[in-house]
């Protein structure tokens, strides 16, 4: 008998842990409007399933906790369950030996706060109050609903301006949206369940690459009704909002402070993401709607500028999309010192094409969102000597999308995670000569799971620069808007989920303004909803359609099959100019990732629910 | 045209055809269960599953289209498991209570699962059930719904009311009420439509031969029955007869061996309609000709639920006209009544009807005219009656051809037509026209209102006057009928409405055949009547001559009012 053995896996073991990546896909996958007791109550056996059964609480607590959800669901049960759910959830917290144990118990008592009210409704009704809405989940997370199945199936046709046509039916930025979407419709796409969710944004891109947005027409506009609409702001938001007005034969006059249209799609992100010319391309496409512009006009008290009420004298309806466009300060010592600059500011100069020049500088960005990298990257490019991220948190904390980060430290960008800025250095000339920032240890996790920096008991760390760029978020130009009368709320516009206010008729508000900063098809989904909501109180009911045909089905095998992902040109030469850094699909690789899609328009609960709204 | 094999049978259809119909075209019936065509083609009971050569995913036939030189089998060994196992799987949540089953005999998934020879289930039973309110006019039964989502789908794309939807998610998805209401809380017109799709017995009507038994038990009752128009023309096909001995005749027989009684027409009723309807339109018609709103027809009790829960604005340009069943309730208990000298209280009238919705026409408030209890007592649907025949071992094809009884038992071809949609409208068109021009036409001019389709327009210009008229089947084409005349795009001077696609001929009381629409079949059969009775208008009528010269005086009298329309508090 030896003494000691070295253990290796056997092939149940191999395959649990297999299992347990294909239900981490699953989970991945799941769609939105299950019943959340439901799933808790399987998340709850699962836990169970893991407990080692020494001790009482986690070993029969457990399981009787899941007895009494089972009543919840099976319509046995009265408030006193819920009581008793909560009281025996509470002992397995305080009482279990482990982690298994009472981590479990804990995410049933969060489930009990997080969504009591179905709970109550289970009990009252003896029904789930949730229900699949939009049986497709890719449609169902895109906030402007584009019918992503429609256009998948016509790239593997490579029918791509058809497929162009069907995209513009509820998203007129198709070629902006297929260069830096942030594809909330991946997340969920069901093919995570075979391997990983198909990569929509690449088959987009596909599309408009091979057919692009200003070759491919815009729909037939419905009879002139003579309506005016004023729309202030010149972004995807308020641009949205004009085509599909246009389209409905209103017309639509855009007002645009800066000099050009675009928004942050041209002011907020650098030509290397999304190239200017392809964003003429969409903007070209909306205009020959015959949208009006008036671009270097703001809406405002000052005397060069037009008022709210002069607008909504002389329009039958006004749309306000005027994005967040202000920058935010630090509050730290020395940040109004020469060399000091706001992302804001420098990305609206290279949107101008007046941009600054880092040759030979230091320049130290402070954030760790997708701006701090457009800044941190456009620094790089505009010839800085060296380029530093200082950032609170750790890298996997920051907002910024995971690739963004690579790419920048691929270019050369140097990380200072857990920096926290503490005051900006100048010399006698107040020229930034440092940036002073607080090493910071990682803390507690806060109630939304992000962890918390802690200042560290180290000393002050000095970084020499002579640029600081400040991208720590951006704020609202409300004040001439609450001055007019608008409700305003923590510095945001606060219109109804109908994009209207009540008791302001005729004044409808979108996008980032509403919102706060978000995405592009965000503020696209916005300008849709602005539009037929302003279609409505005009009292017309215009319907936006379109008539392309949809391929049908095909029944290949669904076997497992990678992704394909969009490739890049290579670091060391693409930090030294501004063109685009992404690469276009193949047209064979474009067939076979387009042949990933399950078409779940067609399969599942979308051919009982209508697989794609045709019409809105 | 696209090529492909089934069974190693080359078929060749057009493309965008589906493998179920396109098996069908050379022979080869697919088994399958939910599939309703062109209302439910969702695959969801995956019986109609076939293997296509060279996939690993059997597909199914019902929704996906033909390929080009696809090689398909519908019975290989990988497609007589499967279809073998969802049926059992669905047998293992289904109350496999057939001896007990309205449907038994007449259901789907009965003849699927003894198709395939299925004698033992081998999964846990596990029946669900849910609460019902029993008085309802329909009864859905939770441990027979398999969910096939057709109730679903015939609510939502032929009724556009959407009273069913999908409830709950994961393992306890079921069909229950649309937004957690219940049945009774809801819009539902009670069109029956969803029990006529019903694949199983778990949509039925409210069984009431039970209270008909009763009322023949008690000597102190007079049972006075009517039949619907509709009724005749649907009756046999659940009585293994043959076609041409189902005669108006052996129905009547039929009803007299029961032991009723009178058997009465509601024919008679329906021309006692015409007379007050028509006579309410011309008089009316200053008022339509100013305002551009039509008068429309109040027979179809589901049609008027459903107006006056989506369109209560509207429910006065409802006619006050009662139906036919109501007309006949009413004048049973008092003229007949009078009659044969009985009190009211001592007549138990049962109508028969090929609608649910008449069951609950006849509880509603104002439908008592003598104070007495409700003017019609029991409605049995056409289904209920064939049980009814059934239980008592009729066999009408032996018995001899019978008349209905007299007073109430005449009715002229303008009558038997309300049985189908633009009967209503051509019946009261030809006594309209009478009346106007003082002189009959050609009963066939008006039959330009006959149609299959859901909705149609013909404007017919009567002593100078211009009617518009619309005839509308079906609520989905009702609403949008309704919203066409609201947003001012037609107008309309008389519209007639039936909930029921193709009128009472299709109506959710009559025999079922899975998956067939029978309204087309049956509507010819009552024109062919109109067109052999000898009497074909409504004023005609010599019954009905002999009650307004007895009884009421003439149409629209104050006793006509009281008798025969709904008095301004129930309008609306």
């Amino acid at each position: 008998m030896s003494r000691l053995k070295i253990s290796t896996p056997n092939k149940a073991q191999l395959t649990v842990e297999r299992l347990y990546k294909d239900l981490e896909r699953h989970i991945i996958a799941s769609p939105p409007g299950l019943c959340p007791i439901d799933l808790q109550l399987s998340f709850l056996k699962t836990c169970h399933a893991q407990t080692c059964g020494k001790c009482i609480p986690c070993r029969v607590g457990l399981a009787q906790l899941a007895n009494l959800m089972e009543d919840v669901l099976e319509n046995r049960a009265t408030l006193k369950t819920l009581e008793m759910i909560e009281v025996t959830a509470n002992n397995i917290t305080d009482s279990a030996d482990c982690a298994i144990g009472y981590e479990a118990a804990h995410m049933v008592l969060a489930g009990l706060d997080g969504f009591r009210e179905d709970y109550l409704y289970h009990i009252e009704h003896g029904k789930c109050s949730y229900a699949i809405t939009q049986p497709v989940p890719c449609v169902a997370l895109c906030p402007a609903g584009v019918d992503i199945p429609g256009y998948i199936a016509l790239v593997g046709e490579e029918r791509y301006a058809d497929a162009v046509r069907l995209i513009r039916k509820d998203n007129p930025f198709p070629t902006a949206c297929a260069l830096i979407c942030e594809h909330p419709c991946e997340a969920r796409c069901r093919r995570n369940m075979i391997d990983s969710s198909v990569n929509i944004r690449g088959l987009k891109r596909m599309a408009v690459d091979q057919a692009r947005a200003n070759t491919v027409p815009v729909p037939e506009k419905a009879p002139a009704t003579g309506k005016k609409i004023a729309i202030v702001g010149g972004g995807p938001g308020g641009l949205s909002a004009a085509y599909y007005l246009e389209l409905m034969g209103h017309h639509a006059v855009v007002f645009e402070a800066k000099n050009k249209l675009g928004g942050m799609l041209r002011y907020g992100i650098p030509n290397y993401r999304f190239p200017r010319e392809r964003l003429e391309e969409d903007i070209e496409a909306i205009l020959s709607t015959g949208v009006e512009v008036h671009t270097g006009v703001k809406v405002g008290n000052n005397e060069d500028d037009i008022s709210l009420e002069k607008l909504r004298e002389d329009y039958d309806a006004v749309y306000i999309a005027i994005g967040a466009h202000t920058d935010k300060k630090i509050g730290i010592e020395g940040e109004e010192s020469k060399g000091v600059m706001s992302a804001v500011e420098m990305l609206r100069n290279i949107g101008d094409e007046t941009p600054p020049d880092f040759t030979g500088k230091r320049v130290v960005v402070v954030g760790g969102g997708n701006v701090a990298m457009d800044c941190t990257r456009s620094a790089i490019r505009l010839g800085a000597k060296s380029v530093g991220i200082a950032y609170r948190r750790r890298q996997d904390d920051m907002t910024a999308l995971p690739e963004e980060v690579e790419g920048a430290i691929a270019e050369g960008a140097e990380l200072y995670s857990l920096k926290a800025p503490h005051k900006i250095e100048a010399d006698e000339n107040g020229n930034v000569t440092a940036i002073w920032v607080e090493p910071q240890i990682i803390g507690p996790i806060d109630a939304w799971g992000r962890a918390r920096p802690v200042k560290a008991d180290v000393e002050l760390l000095r970084i020499p620069c002579d640029i600081v760029i400040v991208a720590i978020g951006q704020g609202i130009e409300s004040r001439h808007f609450e001055d007019s009368g608008m409700p305003v709320k923590r510095g945001t516009l606060d219109a109804e989920s109908e994009s209207g206010f009540r008791d302001i008729p005729g004044v409808f508000a979108g996008g980032d303004c509403v919102t706060g900063p978000a995405t592009v098809i965000r503020a696209i989904a916005a300008g849709k909803v602005a539009a037929a909501n302003i279609d409505e109180y005009l009292g017309y009911h215009h319907v936006i359609s379109c008539d392309v045909e949809i391929p049908q089905v095909k029944y290949d095998n669904k076997t497992p099959c990678g992704r394909i992902n969009l490739s890049e040109r290579e670091a060391n030469i693409r930090k030294h100019d501004f063109d685009a850094i992404e690469c276009s699909m193949t047209k064979q690789e474009a067939a076979q990732e387009a042949n990933r899609c399950l078409r779940c328009d067609h399969f599942g609960y979308g051919n009982l629910k209508g697989g794609r709204a045709a019409i809105w | 045209m696209v090529n492909l094999t089934i069974d190693g049978r080359c078929v060749s259809v057009p493309e965008g055809t589906t493998i179920m119909k396109a098996a069908a075209s050379v022979g080869i019936m697919i088994p399958h269960l939910c599939f309703l065509e062109e209302i439910n083609e969702i695959g969801a009971c995956k019986v109609c599953v076939v293997e296509m050569q060279g996939k690993i995913k059997l597909i199914t036939a019902c929704n996906n289209p033909v390929e080009e030189g696809m090689v398909l089998y519908t019975n290989s060994p990988k497609v007589r498991s499967v279809r073998r196992t969802n049926v059992e799987l669905i047998l293992s949540q289904h109350d496999c209570s057939c001896a007990t089953c309205v449907r038994s005999g007449n259901c789907n998934l009965q003849k699927i699962a003894n198709d395939l020879g299925i004698i033992d289930i081998p999964f846990k039973k596990e029946v669900p059930s849910a609460p019902w309110n029993q008085d309802f006019p329909f009864i859905k039964d939770a441990g027979k719904c398999i969910k096939c989502m057709r109730c679903v789908q015939v609510c939502d794309k032929i009724q556009d009311l959407h009273i069913w939807d999908v409830q709950n998610t994961g393992s306890r998805t079921t069909v229950d009420v649309a937004m957690n209401r219940c049945i009774e809380d809801s819009d539902c017109s009670t069109c029956g439509q969803c029990v006529t799709h019903c694949p199983t017995g778990a949509l039925r009507e409210r069984n009431d031969v039970p209270e008909v038994f009763k009322v023949l038990a008690d000597p102190d009752k007079i049972t006075v029955v009517q039949v619907a128009p509709a009724v005749r023309s649907a009756w046999a096909e659940d009585m293994n007869m043959p076609e041409e001995m189902a005669t108006e005749g052996r129905m009547i027989a039929a009803l007299k061996q029961v032991g009723f009684d009178y058997v009465f027409d509601t024919n008679f009723s329906a021309d006692l309609t015409i007379m007050e309807e028509g006579y309410e339109l011309l008089k009316r018609m200053d008022n339509i000709k100013e305002t551009g709103l039509p008068m429309f027809t109040s027979c179809c009790p589901a049609w008027v639920k459903f107006m006056k829960s989506q369109y209560p604005k509207y429910a006065d340009r409802l006619s006050s006209a009662k139906s036919p069943q109501q007309m006949f309730g009413a004048i049973s208990k008092t003229y007949f009544a009078e009659k044969i000298g009985v009190t009211p209280d001592k007549i138990c009238c049962i109508s028969i009807m090929p609608c649910i919705a008449k069951k609950g026409e006849a509880a509603l408030p104002g439908m008592d005219v003598t104070g007495t209890g409700p003017d019609v007592d029991i409605v049995l649907t056409t289904r209920e009656m064939v049980r009814l025949l059934k239980a008592e071992h009729i066999l009408p094809e032996l018995l001899l051809e019978e008349k209905f009884d007299s007073p109430l038992g005449e009715g002229t071809g303008a009558a038997v037509i309300f049985g189908t949609t633009g009967g209503v409208m051509e019946a009261a068109l030809r006594t309209a026209a009478a009346v106007l021009e003082g002189a009959n036409s050609n009963p066939e001019k008006f039959n330009d209102v006959r149609g299959n389709e859901g909705r149609r327009e013909v404007t017919y210009h009567v002593n100078g006057i211009p009617i518009r008229t619309c005839t509308v089947s079906g609520l989905k084409n009702a609403r949008m009928m309704m919203d066409d005349i609201i947003n001012g795009k037609v107008i309309y001077d008389f519209v007639e409405v039936m909930a029921c696609p193709g009128g009472c001929v299709g109506g959710g009381g009559q025999p079922i055949k899975d998956g067939v629409e029978m309204a087309t079949e049956r509507a010819p059969k009552l024109y062919e009547l109109d067109k052999r009775r000898n009497v074909r208008f409504s004023h005609e009528n010599p019954e009905i001559k002999k009650l307004y010269a007895d009884f009421l005086g003439e149409p629209l009298s104050e006793k006509s009012h009281e008798l025969l329309h709904v008095h301004e508090e129930h309008l609306v």
